[in-house]
């Protein structure tokens, strides 16, 4: 064994006695993104809808912050958030300004939700607006509101068609919460990055991040996979079973 | 003697654009008819049945059912638009449709579609609606597919699960928009013979088909459609027998 690790080029002693710090970097990573993930779903919901009516006033103005927050980086809105709002005197005066803009983590949070829930909303537009016509003529027909048509019908089903969709800006959340990292937080990057500079060890602090943001991955990527499986049967075809072997097997013997 | 008929249409005018679709069409339904509306494609069978439970809008003309008129009102623009759209939705509980794409929900499977009406829109209680979704599956012979999702069944299924889902409202009125023209030849009759015993029932349908043997046997009154008007109305036997305009003979030896 430790025959073998000498033919690594990497300081693993170096990640082990480090690897506390890792672990607590994934722990912000994944509190960061994940919070957003939530919030910034549950503003894509309302705003989705306003994005699939023709409502004169909502739909342009979620039209305007999701083209404003999908047209530029991230990295940008994290830093007018965090560097930019920080400058105006009215704003370190209020309220807003102690527990929540003075501090690295809470604009992080503000940049990612905001950033992702403009993400979802169009995602989950595309999903309300391919709703098939006839199921919702079905549903007029049948006397369901509006309201409760959307409730009942339009959005249940729209979820589940927005689902593989999501699962890839799930993922691009995850790696763009990187920017975490310049603002200095200790996310899973700033751990890699607080390596490097200390002990001049690229590979071992850049390997090892991306080692647990693969990780991550990994699970996300199983995580859709179940929810496919779970919520996306209803549109696959169903799995040959032996009743139907039977019927087709008496139909060609007929 | 003023017996209020079960659905009544009066000089229903709908136009798409410049073009107009329905040109005057008056219709009346006593409960237990069974109204088949034929008429070549383009004929605006489908726009006239899709304008009685406001699908469509119609530009002018009224809907009675049982007696109650929907109330419509002109917006500042002109346009014909529901003066009251509860109202609305409290008559399409009871005007049932069935349509030609079945229009299943697909996320649900054949029991929850059957179900969402009458716990969602009527609001049943759950042992009540459930108990009538089991009969009704049992009558249109799928109690065996309860837990199957829509794509699963084949497309003579979905449209008895469709004619189930309809017939859950416990509506006055069954609307039927070409109920049979998607599927495959060889399924079409399953669904034709629901459709019977309904009739048999006593229940009043409107029903666009172009099942020509389904008209001439089951329906208490043809009524058939030429660009946007009645050409020709009146019993099956005597239309099918006797056609008495151009229109619906050349239509007829079209069909045959």
């Amino acid at each position: 064994m430790e025959n073998f690790l000498s033919y690594i080029p990497l300081d693993i002693s170096l990640i082990v006695e480090n690897f506390d710090r890792f672990l607590y970097g994934v722990w912000m990573t994944l509190n960061l993104t994940v919070l957003a993930l939530i919030v910034g779903g549950l503003l894509a919901v309302p705003m989705a809808i306003a994005r699939a009516s023709s409502h004169p006033i909502f739909n342009p103005i979620v039209w305007a912050y999701t083209y404003i927050f999908r047209g530029t980086p991230l990295l940008v809105q994290t830093y007018l958030i965090y560097f930019g709002l920080g400058q105006f005197e009215a704003i370190r005066q209020s309220w807003l300004w102690d527990p929540i803009l003075s501090s690295a983590w809470w604009c992080a949070f503000i940049a990612f939700t905001l950033n992702t829930a403009a993400y979802s909303t169009e995602l989950l537009r595309g999903a309300i607006i391919d709703t098939p016509k006839g199921e919702v003529e079905a549903a007029i027909a049948t006397g369901h509101s509006y309201r409760s048509r959307m409730r009942r019908i339009i959005l249940p089903s729209a979820f589940r068609r927005a689902i593989p969709a999501y699962s890839n800006e799930v993922i691009f959340m995850l790696h763009g919460s990187v920017v975490a990292s310049t603002i200095t937080l200790q996310d899973i990057l700033g751990v890699g990055r607080w390596l490097n500079g200390r002990f001049y060890l690229a590979y071992e602090g850049f390997i090892t991040a991306a080692f647990l943001y693969f990780l991550i991955v990994l699970c996300i990527t199983w995580i859709f996979r179940w929810l496919e499986r779970r919520y996306l049967g209803h549109l696959t075809r169903r799995e040959i079973t032996e009743t139907d072997i039977e019927i087709l097997s008496e139909g060609s013997t007929r | 003697m003023t017996v209020t008929s079960a659905l009544k249409v009066e000089n229903l005018h709908k136009s798409f654009g410049n073009h107009e679709v329905i040109k005057g069409v008056s219709l009346e339904a006593q409960k237990g008819d069974v109204i088949a509306i034929l008429g070549a494609s383009g004929a605006g069978k489908s726009t006239f049945l899709r304008c009685i439970n406001l699908l469509e809008t119609p530009n002018s003309g009224d809907v009675y059912l049982a007696g109650e008129k929907m109330r419509m009102k002109q917006n500042r623009h002109g346009e014909t638009i529901p003066e009251d759209i509860r109202q609305v939705e409290r008559m399409r509980t009871r005007l049932a449709m069935v349509f030609q794409g079945f229009n299943l929900w697909s996320h649900m499977t054949v029991m929850e579609n059957i179900l969402e009406g009458p716990l969602y829109v009527q609001k049943i209680a759950k042992a009540e609606a459930v108990e009538k979704a089991e009969a009704l599956l049992e009558k249109v012979g799928l109690s065996d597919r309860v837990d199957y999702y829509p794509a699963h069944l084949s497309g003579g299924q979905q449209q008895r699960v469709a004619i189930a889902r309809a017939l859950a409202m416990d509506p006055d009125v069954m609307l039927f928009d070409e109920p049979t023209s998607a599927l495959d030849p060889e399924l079409v009759g399953e669904v034709l013979a629901v459709m019977r015993d309904l009739a048999e029932e006593g229940r009043t349908m409107l029903v666009v088909t172009h099942e020509m043997g389904f008209a001439r046997d089951v329906s208490s009154k043809t009524v058939f459609l030429h660009k946007g008007e009645i050409c020709e109305e009146g019993s099956p036997a005597k239309l099918f027998t006797k056609p008495a305009t151009d229109q619906f003979k050349a239509f007829l030896a079209r069909i045959n």
